[in-house]
């Protein structure tokens, strides 16, 4: 089962996903980077079906690299998840989607955001947040962790020590983890576990 | 569980001297897991008129979305913000045009009418409209709050006791219902201005 877990800070906007790439009870690929970059400051981290979770992503990192070749200007990150849950919308009733996402960004002005998105359409922005079974056991621990002065080594601490939960108590527990990370300088991985 | 509990919400709106006081909670869930504690179910639409959508959260965000879009137009076209009745009747028409594959939303709808007469209006998700004089509510706890309402809502209260009547009400409905509550939202309309209120009730 994914694992997803995001953690926005002052100034930067971390996410953990496990990489594992299963089909059913088997464990095809350990190192799977369900963490996707849509440009320089932003990426989606994105949970579920296999197939949509690709076929999506890509399909929106197209249309918005596509926009910004015809206007010449990047998009900012509310704009992207409003557009992300405009396609996700659109699709529900016909052939939905079925993936679960974090999308988070870094803009000039407004400085980091993370939107959470399910599978029906539904946008919220939040501090912490994740999707899964491993998000049952860890989004209680980042509200008692979180607080709004957080510095990037207190954050990757509570990815840590919520990975170390999920390994604890979930009986089907992913081994492995990435944790990436976005400031004013881009995104760069931080760890994998 | 239905499509309508999937998320949770609770909205009440009450009927006072002049004024309209129109309340949510924040919980936003999904079935039985809470995901944040910071998300309102009230909308406005013009200072005088409020939207309030419980139900499911994506068809009451694409909703909002549309309506607020169709206002904006009527807005350039007409040169003045629409009427509250006239809204109504037109949230009415546009979840009705969804007949057969309907939004998962009702939608209450307070505002002023451009004399200061109160507005109160709720439908169902295909558009089934009804106005009240007094109060309308919506969401996974009616029940508590159609009680609360009945013994606490009085004619005629001025708006302060407006708020009072319609933050009791909500905070106390939903105690006993496990998908709202977490903090409520309270805006109060009057002619000149309106008044928007985080309240703490039981977190949980």
């Amino acid at each position: 089962m994914d694992y997803l877990m995001g953690i926005k800070g002052p100034d930067f906007v971390m996410v953990c996903s496990d990489t594992q790439a299963a089909h059913s009870v088997i464990s095809i690929k350990h190192d799977e980077d369900k963490i996707v970059p849509l440009d320089s400051h932003k990426m989606f981290g994105i949970a579920g079906e296999a197939g949509d979770r690709v076929n999506f992503s890509e399909f929106v990192i197209a249309n918005v690299k596509l926009y910004a070749l015809r206007n010449s200007t990047e998009l900012s990150t509310s704009s992207v998840a409003h557009f992300t849950r405009g396609e996700l919308a659109k699709a529900l009733r016909s052939s939905p989607y079925h993936c679960n996402l974090l999308l988070a960004g870094y803009d000039e002005k407004v400085g980091p955001s993370l939107y959470w998105m399910d599978y029906l359409a539904t946008l919220n922005k939040i501090n912490t947040g994740g999707t899964g079974y491993g998000a049952m056991f860890v989004l209680s621990l980042f509200d008692k962790l979180w607080h709004p002065n957080l510095t990037e080594a207190e954050a990757v601490d509570m990815m840590e020590q919520g990975i170390a939960e999920v390994k604890r108590r979930l009986v089907v527990a992913p081994p492995h983890y990435i944790i990436k990370i976005i400031d004013k300088n881009g995104i760069r991985t931080v760890k994998t576990v | 569980m239905s499509i309508f509990e999937y998320n949770g919400s609770a909205i009440v709106a009450m009927a006072g001297k002049n004024c309209v006081a129109v309340a949510s909670d924040l919980r936003f869930g999904v079935q039985l897991q809470t995901i944040t504690t910071d998300c309102p179910k009230v909308y406005p639409i013009h200072e005088k008129l409020y939207l309030g959508l419980s139900g499911l959260k994506t068809d009451a965000q694409t909703l909002h979305e549309k309506l607020v879009f169709r206002h904006n137009l009527y807005k350039l076209r007409e040169e003045r913000n629409m009427k509250p009745t006239t809204f109504g009747h037109l949230v009415s028409a546009v979840l009705y045009e969804r007949r057969f594959g309907p939004y998962f939303c009702s939608p209450v709808i307070a505002g002023l009418e451009d004399d200061g007469t109160p507005y109160l209006c709720g439908m169902d998700s295909i558009g089934a409209m009804e106005t009240a004089k007094d109060f309308m509510v919506a969401g996974t706890a009616p029940e508590s709050l159609y009680g609360m309402c009945e013994s606490m809502w009085k004619p005629d209260m001025d708006a302060d006791t407006l708020f009072e009547t319609v933050a009791q009400c909500l905070l106390s409905g939903v105690d006993r219902d496990a998908l709202a509550g977490w903090g409520a939202v309270v805006h109060l309309i009057t002619p000149d201005k309106v008044v928007s209120r985080t309240l703490k009730g039981r977190m949980d």
